[in-house]
């Protein structure tokens, strides 16, 4: 069973379905799997491939935000590596 | 399921309650207001906070009341002023008679005080709950209704389960003919480019970027740089960076059907369809903007968990996760967390829409069950003066 979803495959990052300790498995609703390189809590949201600094955050497969630094598949991402920039 | 058992009102509308109201057009008159409903078995007073002291909503207050008043869940309605309020007595009754209900107003100042108010009042209530009693539930299409959608205490998986099964109940709804009100403008910015493209032309996705931009302006006068991170700590805590991944979430509610018309707060759209209302994010305050629009039914969506109902609307709660529903069963009237673990949204959609149907035709919510239906908030923009 997954414990990750994955919304709309233009996505790169997934929501966690329970909290994720590091070095344990995301299981994507998508089939792949990888270890969190950091504690995931549960409902929050897990990079599910390499994203670059700088690059869009895309969930619902619209941007929702852009990394503010090097995200690693299997990092935590919220308000401290999300930037979001005016309109 | 194209029908359900409602009451016909003289306007041609709906009813899926059959209230009699005691409408307090100033807070001043709230104790007499509840009173005379406390005397009546049955019937609801909505107590609010405003009604004067306030210059810019005074028009605002008026339409929003005259729009409680009028709602097809209101089978007849009794008016009670001060007398020296901003918002009148007899211009929100004159307001609510047009629908053809039966209605009448007291000012206490005329009256001669409030023990004269509320022994008159009461007999009156009492003559509109007989009327009301004598009603009966007959088959009404489901175009006639209009449900209004509401999140509260959103968490990641509201925009996952929860608001696309309402969606899909949404573009049901739209289908067979009836309205679908989507509201709390914050809840919409960063998503004015889908909005509008969404909108059934040039005009309305117009006004649909219109109540976007000013509710980001509202937010970022009030909160300045922090306006594209607001959301409620809760939120936050539950796994949502941003205003956008919050609302892209939110809007999930509205369905795909094109956005047919845009209203202002408490004002009741012309059309029938995907409407937009111009109403904050604030839960109890979007709720008061929706019954007063016309709005017979809300759908509730929630992650965090919230009781809240409204006093003349049925409201049905839509739990994002199992663990939710599990925690706050009182309250929640659908899991929307089967998602989670493999059921399909259109299966969580069916319960909605079945569930909708009993409500419609008078089974009660958890909300009403719990008597979840406290005073009415009116959204002010102005200190008072």
């Amino acid at each position: 069973m997954h414990n990750v979803v994955v919304i709309n495959p233009e996505d790169n990052v997934g929501v966690a379905l329970a909290d994720i300790a590091r070095g344990q498995e995301a299981r994507l609703s998508t089939g792949l799997a990888f270890p969190v390189v950091e504690d995931i809590p549960y409902s929050h949201k897990v990079a599910i491939r390499d994203i670059g600094s700088g690059e869009a955050i895309r969930k619902y497969g619209e941007e929702i935000g852009f990394a503010r630094a090097d995200i690693r598949q299997g990092g935590w991402v919220h308000t401290h590596n999300l930037e979001i920039r005016e309109e | 399921m194209d029908t359900f058992e409602g009451f016909m009102r003289p306007d041609g509308s709906a009813g899926i309650r059959n209230h009699v109201a005691v409408i307090p057009t100033v807070s001043c008159a709230n104790g007499v207001a509840a009173n005379i409903a406390r005397a009546v078995p049955g019937a609801v007073p909505l107590l609010h906070a405003h009604g004067c002291g306030r210059a810019i909503e005074v028009g605002l207050h008026a339409r929003t009341l005259a729009g409680l008043g009028a709602n097809p869940n209101v089978a007849a309605a009794l008016v009670v002023g001060l007398g020296c309020e901003t918002v009148q007595a007899a211009a929100v009754a004159a307001e609510i008679a047009k629908t053809g209900k039966p209605c009448a107003h007291l000012v206490i100042q005329e009256q001669g005080g409030s023990r004269r108010t509320t022994e008159e009042g009461i007999g009156i209530v009492r003559g509109f709950m007989d009327e009301a009693s004598a009603m009966k539930r007959r088959p009404c299409p489901l175009s006639l209704v209009s449900i209004g959608l509401e999140c509260g205490g959103s968490d990641a998986f509201s925009g996952v389960t929860a608001n696309p099964a309402v969606g899909l109940v949404s573009d049901w709804l739209v289908s067979k003919g009836g309205t679908v009100i989507l509201t709390e403008s914050t809840e919409m910015i960063g998503t004015a480019h889908i909005l509008s493209r969404r909108a059934r032309n040039a005009d309305v996705a117009a006004q649909v970027e219109g109540v976007v931009s000013r509710a980001y302006g509202r937010t970022k006068d009030i909160l300045g740089e922090l306006a594209t991170y607001v959301i409620a700590p809760g939120n936050m805590d539950g796994g949502l960076s941003s205003i956008r991944e919050k609302s892209l979430g939110c809007i999930e509610k509205g369905g795909r059907s094109s956005v047919v018309e845009v209203v202002d707060y408490g004002q009741a759209p012309k059309e029938k369809g995907l409407v937009i209302m111009d109403a904050p994010g604030y839960d109890t305050e979007s709720m008061a903007s929706l019954a007063a629009a016309g709005c017979q039914l809300i759908i509730f969506t929630t992650g965090r968990g919230t009781p809240v109902g409204f006093p003349i609307l049925p409201v049905i709660k839509v739990a994002s996760t199992s663990r939710l529903y599990s925690l706050m069963k009182d309250d929640m009237d659908i899991n929307a967390g089967i998602v989670l673990d493999g059921s399909s949204l259109e299966e969580v959609a069916g319960n909605i829409r079945a569930l909708a149907v009993e409500v419609m035709s008078g089974a009660r919510t958890k909300a009403e069950e719990n008597g979840q239906d406290g005073i009415v908030c009116l959204a002010a923009m102005t200190p008072a003066f």
